[in-house]
């Protein structure tokens, strides 16, 4: 039989040059994998984009219609299952797009192609915000949904500092509780698939890139491969310490101020500017959760202890 | 000596009422049910806010809680407590350490399995429901936490 490490190895050696030495090691040891996309080569063809459609089919949503109506009348239904082609955009059905930047830089003219997706923060929001517990971290640094559970209530996109997530109405767990009062469908976004990492397998965006501009492994490796490239190019990298830093890193030979003026942005179209850590106010705030109990614990045995004295010294 | 007095007790229902506010509001249905669009209570809509003043609410109750803790602790008056005191112990420790768990969850450095953090944040939900319902119980029955010599 097939030894996981011997499986793995086989797949990495298929893979080569699409992962980074060590990493069927450093996923063993449970360690954070992140990718590398050197914007300098993306043609923009859109093979990865095809293969996450092809290889996510069977994760898409497949809603019911009639959609519950819902109530308040304010709450919109979300529905994409008949736009399912688009793919210029985020949306329920497509978790990858090439946003195409175009602009003059130094007095030279450039298109930079850029695969957007779920960044796969190292801090999410997403999955640190979520009252319900559906949006979740993987020890191997993915930030993914569990459709199963998930209300559809948005929260995740309104958090996410790039609004990654789109809703699909008529779907998910919501329709067996109370489908018109609460909930509205499933979040959807990139999931690094998941499955096939657990596989020992690259995501399929990464496999079909037939100009290998993206490679995946250990977050540490990945972060100097990254330097080691913009040095290399004279480059810029976004992604290092974006909302806390993330495990999507880009490179490229125009800087990232420059391409966000470039891109068109709104719904489904994400930003590329600056995005400070979200989650710091927690870290300190948290910090005075954890020693309240102690503090007050402390506090409350030395005023028994004081008022025992005191009445000590009157007797 | 360890029961409180009207300024405390009105504190603790106040930081209470407020951080089931704040925890409801965790869930995005303030905004889908016009709530933030009442005059004072926009920021129940802003989710990073509300998250944020829900951990210094609950800094602050876990303060008192522990306060009295101690007091009744180094007064050797553990003895004294009710099994409708006992209940309730139970109901606080656990919203007390779910609570914790998921402020742990939120540090960069911390890793629960998702499952986990499933059932805690579901937990973290039931365990003020039924404290709700079993404080409800106690003030219809006059169910007191701390028998004589002291009150509650």
């Amino acid at each position: 039989m097939l030894s996981r490490r011997s499986f793995l190895q086989g797949v990495l050696a298929s893979s080569a040059g699409l992962m980074l030495p060590g990493t069927v090691e450093a996923y063993d040891r449970g360690e954070v994998l992140a990718t590398l996309l050197d914007l300098s080569k993306c043609v923009g063809c859109g093979e990865c984009v095809s293969a996450c459609k092809e290889v996510n089919k069977s994760k898409f949503p497949v809603p019911k219609k009639p959609f519950p109506k819902m109530y308040p009348s304010r709450v919109k239904v979300a529905d994409w299952s008949d736009k399912q082609d688009v793919d210029d955009r985020l949306t329920p059905y497509n978790w990858l797009f090439i946003q195409t930047a175009t602009g003059t830089w130094q007095g030279k003219e450039f298109e930079i192609n850029i695969p957007r997706r779920c960044l796969h923060c190292l801090v999410p929001p997403c999955a640190n915000l979520c009252p319900w517990g559906a949006c979740l971290k993987q020890k191997n640094g993915i930030v993914r949904i569990n459709a199963d559970i998930c209300l559809g209530g948005s929260k995740c996109k309104s958090v996410c500092p790039w609004h990654i997530p789109e809703r699909q109405t008529g779907v998910g767990l919501y329709l067996k509780l109370l489908p018109s009062y609460a909930g509205n469908g499933v979040m959807y976004k990139c999931d690094r698939c998941y499955d096939k990492i657990a596989q020992g397998k690259v995501p399929a965006c990464i496999e079909v890139c037939p100009e290998g501009v993206q490679i995946i492994g250990p977050r540490d490796e990945i972060i100097a491969k990254a330097h080691e490239l913009a040095k290399k190019m004279n480059g810029y990298i976004y992604g290092e310490y974006e909302n806390g830093g993330t495990n999507t890193i880009y490179v490229s030979p125009v800087p990232f101020e420059v391409l966000n003026k470039c891109i068109e942005k709104g719904p489904g179209k994400p930003h590329l500017d600056k995005v400070p850590y979200s989650m710091d106010k927690e870290e300190y705030l948290g910090q005075a959760v954890l020693t309240a109990p102690v503090v007050g614990l402390l506090a409350g045995v030395l005023t028994v202890l004081s008022k025992f004295k005191k009445d000590e010294g009157e007797n | 000596m360890l029961g409180w007095n009207k300024s405390w007790k009105r504190l603790f229902a106040i930081l209470v009422g407020l951080l089931m506010l704040t925890g409801f509001a965790q869930m995005p249905i303030f905004k889908r049910y016009y709530i933030a669009d009442l005059p004072g209570l926009g920021w129940t809509a802003d989710f990073y806010f509300n998250h944020r003043f829900h951990y210094v609410l609950a800094t602050i109750l876990i303060l008192m809680i522990f306060f009295q803790i101690g007091r009744v602790i180094a007064s050797g008056s553990l003895r004294y407590v009710t099994w409708f005191g006992w209940i309730k112990v139970v109901l606080w420790a656990g919203i007390i350490i779910t609570g914790i768990l998921r402020v742990l969850k939120n540090f960069p450095d911390f890793y629960f399995n998702p499952k986990m953090v499933m059932y805690i944040d579901w937990l973290h939900l039931a365990f003020p429901f039924i404290l709700g319902l079993v404080a409800l119980w106690g003030k219809f029955f006059k169910k007191k936490y701390l028998i004589c010599p002291y009150e509650d």
